[in-house]
């Protein structure tokens, strides 16, 4: 580290769980985000700052005037600009040490396996069934540690997985639920914050993994309702009737959930 | 008889006969068709709710999909 990183991580350093030998952990650390929305922007500003080496960040997406109240990273000039790119700018600003790689593209059956092969980490910051299943799958499929995270409304909610190891979202919900069934944050709203809390402790989670500190939010969901200002953790154990990572699996090699697709998914895909 | 839902102790009357599945539109649980029910700390899977009895002093936690992230 020269004279000016040890200045920018100071704070870091100075933690006896962190240390220098912990922000070069940091450093060689590889995580992806998908989604660059509002699970994604304060995921990818925190990463950044705290100086994760390799970043990558998917999204087929452009920043629309409706993004602007949450997805923090993203500025009123960016207004039609692809979101990857809008959110590489702001991270090599707060960060120049930092790589970050850009998939302008929505994950999908056929490309998520290579999208998320050089990553150590990665995060679900998705709008969506058919890609929060996809990406459990691939991860599950492939042993690579993942956080979920979903929200709507006021309520939030969050689990970190180890493939093999920890329950996946497939042993919470075996499959997703029918197209139009629930309420997207499109239709039903967001508050602004939620997915900064949210995102928050997804990054967290990448931190706390790359450093191999602390307990990882596994076997456990954690759920956040704004207006009651409440968090609670259900204990959570793998189940032996899971599809994917039960003693029968039915699930073997990732594939589009068709039905959770909602129209708007397959008109952009 | 009494039971915690999400946390939150709650009465309900007495009825041996009440299952899983009854409870769920007793109670009129949101996205009653596609929750995740963990009784007592394992989850069940969606076939066992229309046999589940509920009983005194339950643990029961009801699991929502939330698909939001953008």
């Amino acid at each position: 580290m020269n004279e000016q990183q040890i200045e920018r991580y100071s704070r870091h350093i100075i933690l006896k769980e962190v240390g220098g030998k912990g922000q070069q952990k940091l450093f060689d650390g590889r995580v992806l985000i998908i989604g660059a929305g509002g699970l994604g922007a304060p995921i990818a500003l925190y990463l950044a700052a705290a100086g994760v080496g390799t970043i990558g960040i998917a999204d087929a997406d452009d920043v629309d005037l409706s993004n602007l109240q949450r997805q923090v990273i993203h500025f009123t000039p960016d207004i039609g600009k692809p979101k990857v790119e809008s959110a590489k700018e702001k991270m090599i600003a707060i960060n120049p040490d930092v790589n970050v790689i850009t998939y302008k593209e929505w994950v999908s059956a056929e490309n998520i396996n290579r999208i998320i092969a050089d990553y150590d980490f990665v995060i679900d910051g998705t709008d969506n069934f058919a890609a929060k299943f996809l990406i459990n799958d691939a991860c599950v499929l492939a042993g690579k540690p993942y956080s979920h995270g979903g929200i709507l409304q006021f309520d939030g909610q969050t689990l970190t997985v180890k493939p093999g190891e920890s329950a996946c979202y497939r042993c919470l919900f075996p499959e997703p639920p029918p197209k139009d069934a629930v309420p997207t944050c499109s239709q039903a709203g967001v508050i602004g914050v939620l997915p900064g809390v949210l995102g928050t402790i997804q990054a967290t989670e990448a931190i706390k993994f790359l450093l191999g500190k602390g307990e990882l939010l596994t076997n456990r969901l954690l759920t956040y309702n704004a207006l009651r200002m409440k968090f609670r953790e259900i204990p959570i154990k793998r189940r032996a009737t899971c599809p994917l990572c039960g003693d029968h699996p039915t699930i073997t090699e990732v594939k589009d959930e068709l039905d959770a697709m909602t129209v708007c998914d397959l008109k952009e895909s | 008889m009494t039971i915690t839902i999400n946390g939150k102790e709650t009465a309900i009357p007495e009825n041996p006969d009440r299952t899983i599945d009854s409870l769920l539109e007793e109670l009129d649980v949101s996205q009653r068709l596609y929750v995740t029910v963990e009784l007592n700390g394992e989850i069940l899977d969606r076939t066992e709710y229309e046999t589940a009895p509920v009983n005194e002093g339950d643990v029961i936690e009801f699991l929502y999909f939330m698909g939001g992230g953008a």
